[in-house]
């Protein structure tokens, strides 16, 4: 609601009349993060039962730098007998672990939190060796909220029976989790962490193209002297995800990913009472009203579609804008969206690294496609992109409909659709024009209409007047077909215990 | 002595208490000589659409007023005990266990009445972040709820998987028991005298093999809560739109323990979190 910029400059450049430039002059020296104190091994095993071993398929495959197309190392093919083998080792260890007190439980993963802390700057690098994303991102979002995660959880190991009015919450038992690509090692920290504190024991699969943070987190629980078979991680394809969620002895399975995954995963589940959560995908409104300040949304709305390149389910893709402002926000947009700085993802300066896969960028190739073919402008800023890996400029469609793929479907890149809308109702029911229903965005300065206004859309996580916030207590997740349960927050943890009186899952 | 009035039993959808469109009735086990709506598909449907609309009504009214019209059911049925008894009895209830199960069932509506003013601070919450920002959760209905109500107990069955559903703000399509459906419709004729909106709870009689796997796979149905033990199908088909899916599998000594009907965390699978963010700043 607070406006904190100057008002007179505002106008100023919104008027677009004064504005002090370099032009091309004076380019940012080159800022590369080192790498030489990361090492990488050339293959990597499965991590089960507390120590590697080779998985039984013989097989390996490849996982690349996105940035560079170079390979990294060799990691682990699990096949059916391997995650039966890790999920055997979490059912050994889960009686001892659920029995250990709730303070020792407690003390692992404070543990696991400082070791993180401790060896930030090897996580970020490598996170952005095998992810792409911009070192600035993996050093001051992913690894420090993946620690935190940890430290948050760690204190409620101890406190179970404060969690829920009346009850007194057990561990679930056996969770096998399944994590995406666009954060490695956040989504392992947002999986793996509640799951201990609860008493839980784990098997988790790691995404196929960025498997090596949660590797590397396997040395995290090593250090911490974690009991054997607490975590265990299978890496692997979908085929060793499709294993994990049909395993007969899990008793809960935590799923992030795409929605029609999701799906199928609620029906592998179906009637074995398994616990289930799904994280999936979204498509959220971005709406900025006439009033809001409308600098601070051009930066809320960057950050809500080009953080992370546009990889996060979360992303703000749909942005509307009401009418009366919406030449002069695009405006804005435009010349903002200029000096975004894509490349190299280790250098400090850069703003975009790389997408993540090659799969990824034919898909968002596609769909950008579509949205030239179906009518819509589009708009990408004069910028150089390396000439290996796998690149896409920032995006902008405008005059889009809601009809047309590109607002409808999520592109999970680096791809902003603009539309309008006259009065509040109109925005939130344009808002509410989606099967998804995960995160929105409101930017106005007046109180009671984000208040009015949130309370209609139908989305899980509202970020209004800024966006893209993530924190280890405020829970995420979303409503409709963007999943159910939540991840963060004592609603995060209610998803890892059983609860005495309550109804079966299906 | 005249000759007795009879009732008809049908369906109450939207406020109303129709026939079943399809023409169709069919004589309950427990009372073969009553012929009962046989409620089809289309008055599914039609249940689903006055549910969408009843939902807007309920969840926008005020908790206060949520549970002032909950504890209006339970004067309306302790008001009509004598006939409430009845229907129970027309689905083969003794005499002293149909009063057992309406007490029951009076104590369970005006102990989720008081609830409902009392949900949003017990699983909402104010969550201390990173940063200058003022962040919170609150609970919302997940939306329109299918619930097929247990064959037994016929009124308190329909009543606790409903109640707490209601109390979440979610509008209600229940099929009530195809055993003794009589109690379950009766509710309501309490229903409609109790300012409960029209449309948001609606209950339908007929066969569960004909409804419940409908129920599973309509897209506008949000959420599905089914008495008895977990069926795949069910869930396999409730996953099209990612419908949340509960069971209750409850003994029928359990279902007449009143302190094993009344927990939050039967309110709690059928609403949804939505967490607010926003700057703190002069």
């Amino acid at each position: 609601m607070a406006k904190t910029e100057n008002k007179s400059s505002v106008s100023r450049r919104g008027a677009g009349k004064r504005e002090l430039s370099f032009g091309g002059k004076w380019q940012y020296a080159k800022a590369p993060e080192s790498t030489d104190h990361v090492r990488i091994e050339d293959r990597y095993g499965l991590f089960i039962g507390g120590a590697w071993v080779r998985p039984k398929t013989g097989k390996y495959f490849a996982t690349v730098n996105p940035a560079t197309e170079k390979k990294l190392a060799s990691v682990a093919q699990a096949g059916k007998k391997d995650v039966d083998t890790a999920v055997q080792a979490a059912k050994k260890a889960l009686p001892a672990w659920r029995k250990l007190s709730g303070d020792d439980r407690a003390r692992y993963l404070f543990r696991i939190a400082r070791i993180l802390q401790e060896r930030a700057r090897e996580f970020a690098v490598l996170e952005t060796l095998d992810n792409g994303k911009p070192i600035k991102e993996t050093r001051d979002v992913d690894v420090p909220l993946a620690a935190q995660h940890f430290f948050y959880h760690a204190g409620w190991a101890d406190k179970l029976e404060l969690l829920f009015p009346g009850e007194k919450p057990e561990p679930v038992g056996v969770v096998g989790q399944i994590i995406p690509w666009n954060f490695p090692l956040l989504m392992a920290a947002w999986k793996i962490a509640p799951a201990l504190a609860a008493g839980n024991t784990v098997v988790i699969k790691p995404a196929e193209t960025s498997p090596l943070t949660a590797l590397r987190l396997c040395e995290v629980f090593e250090q911490a002297e974690l009991p054997p078979g607490v975590v265990n991680v299978v890496t692997g394809d979908g085929s060793t995800g499709a294993h994990l969620v049909r395993h007969p002895d899990l008793n809960k399975v935590a799923f992030t990913g795409s929605t029609d995954v999701g799906k199928e995963i609620q029906k592998a589940v179906a009637g074995r009472s398994v616990d289930l959560t799904l994280e999936l995908g979204g498509k959220a409104a971005h709406l900025v009203f006439e009033d809001a300040a409308l600098d601070q949304a051009v930066e809320g709305v960057m950050r809500g579609i080009f953080f992370n390149q546009g990889h996060v389910c979360c992303a703000g893709s749909r942005l509307i804008v009401q009418e009366s402002v919406h030449d002069l926000f695009v405006r804005k947009l435009k010349r903002r969206m200029g000096r975004i700085r894509v490349g190299d993802p280790l250098d400090k300066n850069t703003d975009m690294g790389a997408i993540h896969s090659s799969e990824q960028l034919r898909r968002i190739e596609g769909l950008v496609q579509s949205g030239v073919d179906e009518g819509a402008s589009l708009f990408q800023p004069a910028c150089e992109l390396p000439r290996t890996g796998y690149w896409f400029a920032p995006t902008m469609f405008t005059g889009v409909t809601q009809s047309h793929r590109i607002a409808r479907e999520e592109i999970f890149g680096p791809v902003l659709s603009v539309s309008t809308f006259r009065t509040p109702e109109e925005a939130v029911k344009k808002a509410n024009d989606t099967s998804y229903g995960l995160s929105a965005g409101i930017w106005t300065d007046k109180g009671a209409r984000i208040l009015w206004m949130a309370s209609r859309m139908r989305a899980g996580v509202i970020w209004n007047n800024t966006f893209n916030r993530f924190d280890a207590a405020s829970p995420f997740g979303g409503y409709q077909e963007s999943g159910f349960g939540r991840e963060g927050g004592r609603q995060g943890l209610r998803a890892y215990v059983k609860l005495s009186s309550g109804l079966l899952p299906g | 002595m005249s000759v007795p009035v009879r009732k008809t039993y049908k369906l109450y959808v939207g406020g109303k208490f129709p026939r079943s469109e399809s023409g169709r009735v069919f004589q309950p086990a427990s009372n073969d000589a009553v012929n009962v709506a046989r409620g089809s598909r289309k008055d599914l449907r039609d249940a689903i659409g006055a549910a969408r609309s009843g939902l807007a009504k309920w969840s926008g009214s005020t908790a206060y007023l949520r549970g002032q019209i909950l504890y209006r059911l339970a004067e309306m049925l302790e008001s009509r005990r004598d006939g409430m008894v009845q229907e129970l009895r027309v689905g083969g209830v003794a005499p002293q266990a149909a009063q057992r199960e309406l007490d029951h069932a009076i104590a369970l509506t005006t102990w989720y009445a008081g609830l409902c003013d009392k949900a949003q601070s017990l699983l909402g919450s104010q969550n201390a972040v990173q940063g200058p920002f003022f962040n919170f959760s609150t609970i919302e209905p997940t939306g329109v709820i299918a619930v097929i109500a247990p064959e037994k107990p016929a009124l308190v069955g329909t009543l606790a998987l409903t109640l707490p559903l209601l109390v979440g703000g979610n509008a209600v399509v229940a099929l009530v028991s195809e055993h003794a459906p009589f109690a379950g419709l009766a509710l309501g004729e309490v229903m409609a005298a109790s300012d409960v909106p029209a449309g948001a709870a609606n209950l339908l009689s007929g066969h569960r093999e004909e409804l419940a796997s409908e129920c599973a796979k309509h897209r506008d149905i949000d959420g599905l809560l089914v008495a008895g033990p977990p069926d795949a199908a069910l869930t396999e088909a409730a996953a099209d739109n990612v419908k949340r899916v509960r069971f209750c599998d409850l003994s029928s000594a359990a279902w007449s323990k009143p302190e094993r009907l009344r927990s939050l965390s039967w309110v709690e699978p059928f609403v949804e979190t939505k967490t607010l963010w926003h700057p703190v700043a002069p």
